[in-house]
């Protein structure tokens, strides 16, 4: 099994162009925000599409939801192939762009939804699509970066000999593209589509209902269904769009995910025989078919095709491509300027006229307590998971019914249950500070569990052996092999678990049942409550400063634990 | 045949750049000259920038200085009419063997008929008739080479180079390839005029090229050049043959003339705190030792015929020889490994015996462990952090070389007992662990 793993192209703690990059994520965001509060008058006038609770739509409803994850996977995918691209080709360029992708994927953009909303909303001239729009943007952001992260670190360790030999058969840069680095990054790339696509069905449910101004926006879809049934308080109807999520997410995963890591099998590059060479009933199907084989014998013979007729430019000398030019040099350095320039301007604009110390300060000790909840729960998710994925992981029968199982419900949007607690909540009058907190980690512990599970079963046999044949039992077993063989990929599920608890927290800390709110204090109610408010400048303050909280967690806390994890526990 | 050459090198040398600035000279004065007919063979131990030198000539690299000209052309880039075979093979895992034959014809953009007819030859003519819709991961490492061959001779080169392309096959696959290659090549059946061959294998160099270029390292330049007259096909039995072998390991074994005064890092003899350490363990130390001192070498070694007798490679077994030398354990002169009186006093004293004179050894012929352990001892805390060494390593030598370096004193002075080094507090100390 793989493993997601981060960071690996920024071991130092943080350095200048972090700092850059963080100016630049939150003034972009700050920018955004300034603009779309002056477009918010022509959006008194949208109309609410009429959405129905009956189940007869539901199938309709899922497609379309489906549609847009679609869509915005689509997106991703270009944003991957030319950003990251770009990053690693060009030295200049990856120094900035790199630590930019870093901080966005901890910008936890969720609350920011409702800005961008009004943004897309404006530019586009049909309502709906614009509102299509802010609903694939929002997905986008969830799946973008960790693909790109992936892509960009595929395309610094193609082996050296493969490049040398597509240069020394003279492939053009274009033609070594698609036929040597896009391949050698496929196996990488699927496997973060497939992590992307998890936290995409948390986000389109979030994304399609939106209340912008006074009036609602609803795309008709299973996200809308639900916010209407919470609105309705219809617990039937609740069931029913858990139920058709489950069945989507299933079919998701059979007919696309399955047959793509199935796939994606004969790129890898380690050549010997892989352990177990995964199946899928679906990729069988699509190999037998004409019209899938005739597909992509089309995409070859275009990628073919674009090499011949694109004009050839002369190889270079591998080494000499990224050498600096001193007058480039001098205009790169001017443009990071100039953004970091700008992002500081709007930061300025935006957070420092409008906010006072002592908003922020409160901010910041809101934040505090959500970060608080988030290490609470990510310890109690890891005193329940731990034991049991380890005793999993080590029976490889009992790991392969659970492990899909871990990774189905890590999937699943854990916002479509959260009516259920909150329901709970309302008619028993539980303290919402203690009882809404569980919410957060609902969806994300799952990484935790399956992380640990694909850990266990990496123990050597012969060290289990070792371990029985010298009376290792008890706690001394716990301590001395199991725990130090798992680190460190409990670290990486700890890790995504983290991030996602976070963005989870403004969903969490705040929810309705009918026309009654419960409100847990923290960053996320703070931030959900701007949103509802329309306080754009507090939206800002909010998400800027989870931003920071985010991104100081995990310099601080979990990179240096993870390389601790990786340099000292790696069973090799 | 034609009178100009295929290929020449004139005064190349290449230079990488260091953390601190300066350059750290991998080539130098390089000359060379490939004549059709020819296989040329660059002989050498890793790390003599044979490989570099190589890449140089496919147009991977550029030369920091000198020229390089291919049918009096000047190199910009890899030119169309070199070809290249790599040591692990680098096929593309995601095409067929057809696919990756026919890869550097797409490249060319001719017509499909003829890439298939020419990758259909190919793959014909290299022996791999019936493998046409393999994946490599389905083929062995042999059948993979093949790969690697016909790929390079479909584009029908002038020139191929050839990196190593045996060493990662095990020796009987590895004597197949070699006497199937050298059969098409003395049949004229390749399209190919000239071959250069890099390789760390003596026999190997003897038994295919015509003439042969033994490397010196650090940094790397050509110490002689050899001309093999031997008729083809050869044997390695041959008295000739074994005499060239033995002459070749005489020639590599022989002390730089004037290192002591190059001033640069030479491995050997009476050398400051800077020079690179191998990365040598002490049971390859001891193990050498004791069978240069047990019978039938009785303390002196002929080094062809010690290394058939542990089935060791010269890459494996020159750093062995060069840290015994170093450690004052052995001289080794003449293609020959004698053991100094302490030598043999190691290979027959008991463990603690052998760990004091190793100790004593260790402090006194290699600078960089004393300068350790007196920066030990001054301390009154008997410790010091590991970057304060790697730093002044690095005045030296590059970032890599300088933790290679610092390992392999680890490793001896762990053995030695002479001090001890905690990794996760990167910190070295007088202390046992307790």
């Amino acid at each position: 099994m793989k493993r997601f793993e981060p960071y690996v192209f920024l071991r130092k703690l943080a350095s200048r162009w972090d700092v850059l990059a963080f100016i630049v994520v939150i003034g972009l965001i700050a920018f955004l925000g300034e603009t779309a509060r002056g477009l918010f008058a022509p959006l008194t006038q949208l109309k609410v599409s009429p959405l129905s609770l009956d189940p007869v739509n539901l199938p309709e409803y899922a497609a379309r939801t489906t549609f847009r994850m679609l869509a915005a996977l689509f997106f991703s995918l270009v944003f991957t192939l030319t950003y990251a691209t770009w990053a690693a080709k060009s030295e200049r360029a990856g120094r900035l762009l790199v630590p930019i992708l870093d901080i966005l994927q901890s910008v936890p953009i969720l609350g920011f939804i409702s800005i961008t909303s009004v943004f897309f909303l404006s530019l586009a001239p049909g309502r709906v699509l614009g509102a299509e729009f802010a609903a694939i943007f929002a997905i986008f952001t969830s799946q973008a970066w960790n693909m790109a992260f992936s892509f960009y670190q595929s395309l610094r360790t193609v082996p050296t000999e493969l490049t040398e030999a597509a240069e020394s058969f003279r492939l053009s840069s274009w033609m070594k593209f698609w036929q040597l680095e896009v391949p050698f990054a496929m196996p990488a790339l699927v496997w973060n589509m497939m992590l992307s696509m998890s936290g995409g069905w948390f986000f389109v449910v979030a994304s399609e209902s939106i209340s912008v101004g006074h009036s609602a926006v609803a795309l008709p879809g299973v996200g809308s269904y639900i916010a209407l049934a919470i609105e309705q308080k219809n617990l039937g109807a609740i069931g029913w769009a858990i139920a058709t999520m489950l069945i989507v997410i299933l079919l998701y995963d059979q007919l696309l995910f399955r047959p793509l890591v199935a796939w994606v099998d004969r790129f890898r590059v380690e050549q010997e025989p892989g352990e177990r060479v995964p199946d899928s009933w679906a990729l069988t199907m699509m190999r037998r078919s004409r019209l899938i084989t005739a597909a992509t014998m089309a995409f070859h013979a275009a990628v073919l095709w674009t090499s011949r007729a694109g004009t050839r430019t002369d190889p270079h000398p591998v080494d000499t491509i990224d050498k600096p030019k001193r007058s480039f040099d001098l205009f790169w350095v001017c443009l990071v300027i100039l953004a970091v320039v700008l992002g500081l301007w709007h930061i300025v604009a935006v957070l420092i006229s409008n906010t006072t110390l002592n908003e922020a300060l409160h901010v910041c000790g809101l934040a505090f307590i959500t970060m608080l909840r988030v290490f609470i729960l990510i310890a109690l998710a890891s005193i329940v998971w731990v034991p049991i994925g380890i005793w999993v992981g080590m029976r490889p029968r009992a790991a392969q019914i659970v492990q899909p199982i871990a990774q189905f419900m890590a999937a699943f949007p854990a916002n479509l249950l959260f009516p259920i607690a909150v329901y709970g909540i309302v008619e028993w009058k539980l303290n919402p500070d203690i009882y809404l907190s569980p919410l957060m980690i609902l969806g994300t512990q799952w990484y935790i569990l399956f992380n640990i599970i694909a850990g266990a079963s990496t123990i050597p046999t012969e060290m289990r052996y070792a371990a029985a044949n010298f009376g290792v039992k008890g706690w001394l077993w716990w301590r001395k092999v199991a725990l130090p063989a798992v680190l460190p990929f409990y670290v990486t599920g700890a890790i995504t678990a983290s991030g996602g608890s976070w963005n989870a927290a403004q969903v969490a800390e705040l929810a309705t049942w009918g026309h009654t709110e419960v409100r847990a204090r923290g960053l996320g109610s703070y931030i959900a409550d701007a949103a509802a408010a329309d306080n754009f400048h507090q939206i800002v303050l909010g998400v800027g400063v989870m931003s920071l909280f985010v991104v100081i967690i995990n310099r601080l806390f979990w990179r240096p634990l993870y390389y601790y994890a990786e340099r000292k526990y790696r069973l090799t | 045949m034609n009178d100009s050459p295929l290929f020449q090198c004139t005064e190349v040398r290449k230079a990488f750049p260091k953390p601190d600035g300066e350059d750290l000279l991998v080539l130098d004065g390089m000359n060379l000259e490939l004549r059709e007919g020819q296989i040329v063979g660059l002989l050498g131990r890793s790390g003599s920038g044979k490989s570099t030198l190589l890449r140089l000539i496919a147009g991977l690299a550029e030369p920091s200085s000198g020229h390089l000209t291919y049918l009096g052309q000047p190199v910009a880039g890899p030119a169309r009419g070199i070809a290249m075979v790599f040591q692990s093979f680098a096929l593309f895992p995601w095409l067929t063997v057809f696919e990756n034959v026919a890869l550097g014809l797409e490249a060319q953009h001719l017509p499909r008929p003829e890439i298939r007819k020419r990758s259909l030859a190919a793959i014909d003519l290299i022996g791999l008739d019936g493998f046409e819709s393999a994946y490599p991961r389905e083929l062995s490492g042999g059948m993979r080479q093949r790969v690697g061959f016909a790929r390079a001779l479909v584009v029908h080169p002038n020139i191929l180079l050839m990196d190593e392309p045996f060493s990662a096959l095990d020796v009987l696959t590895a004597e197949t390839l070699r006497t199937d290659f050298l059969d098409l090549w003395a049949e004229g059946r390749m399209p190919i005029k000239g071959v250069i061959l890099v390789t760390h294998n003596i026999e190997e160099a003897v038994l295919m090229c015509d003439r042969i270029l033994v490397f010196g390292s650090n940094p790397g330049r050509i110490l002689s050049e050899i001309k093999v007259t031997l008729p083809q096909p050869r044997n390695r039995l041959d008295p000739s043959f074994r005499e060239l072998v033995e002459r070749i390991y005489v020639e590599m074994t022989a002390r730089p003339k004037g290192a002591a005064a190059g001033g640069r890092q030479e491995r050997f003899p009476g050398l400051g705190i800077g020079s690179v350490l191998p990365h040598v363990g002490s049971n390859l130390l001891s193990g050498l030792l004791e069978a240069v001192a047990a019978a039938p070498f009785n303390g002196k070694a002929d080094l062809p015929e010690i290394a058939s007798d542990l089935q060791m490679e010269i890459d494996e077994l020159f750093p062995v020889a060069e840290t015994l030398q170093l450690l004052r354990f052995a001289e080794l002169e003449g293609g020959d490994l004698k053991l100094t009186e302490d030598g043999l006093a190691f290979a027959h004293a008991d463990i603690d015996g052998r760990k004091r004179i190793f100790s004593r050894h260790l402090l006194t012929y290699v600078p960089l462990a004393a300068h350790i352990r007196r920066v030990l001892d001054e301390r009154a805390s008997h410790s010091a952090r590991k970057s304060r060494f790697i730093d002044e390593l690095e005045d030296f030598m590059n970032e890599e070389a300088a933790e290679q370096t610092l390992r392999a004193v680890v490793r001896w002075a762990r053995y030695a007992e002479a001090f001890a080094y905690d990794d996760e507090n990167a910190m070295f100390s007088l202390e046992n662990p307790t």
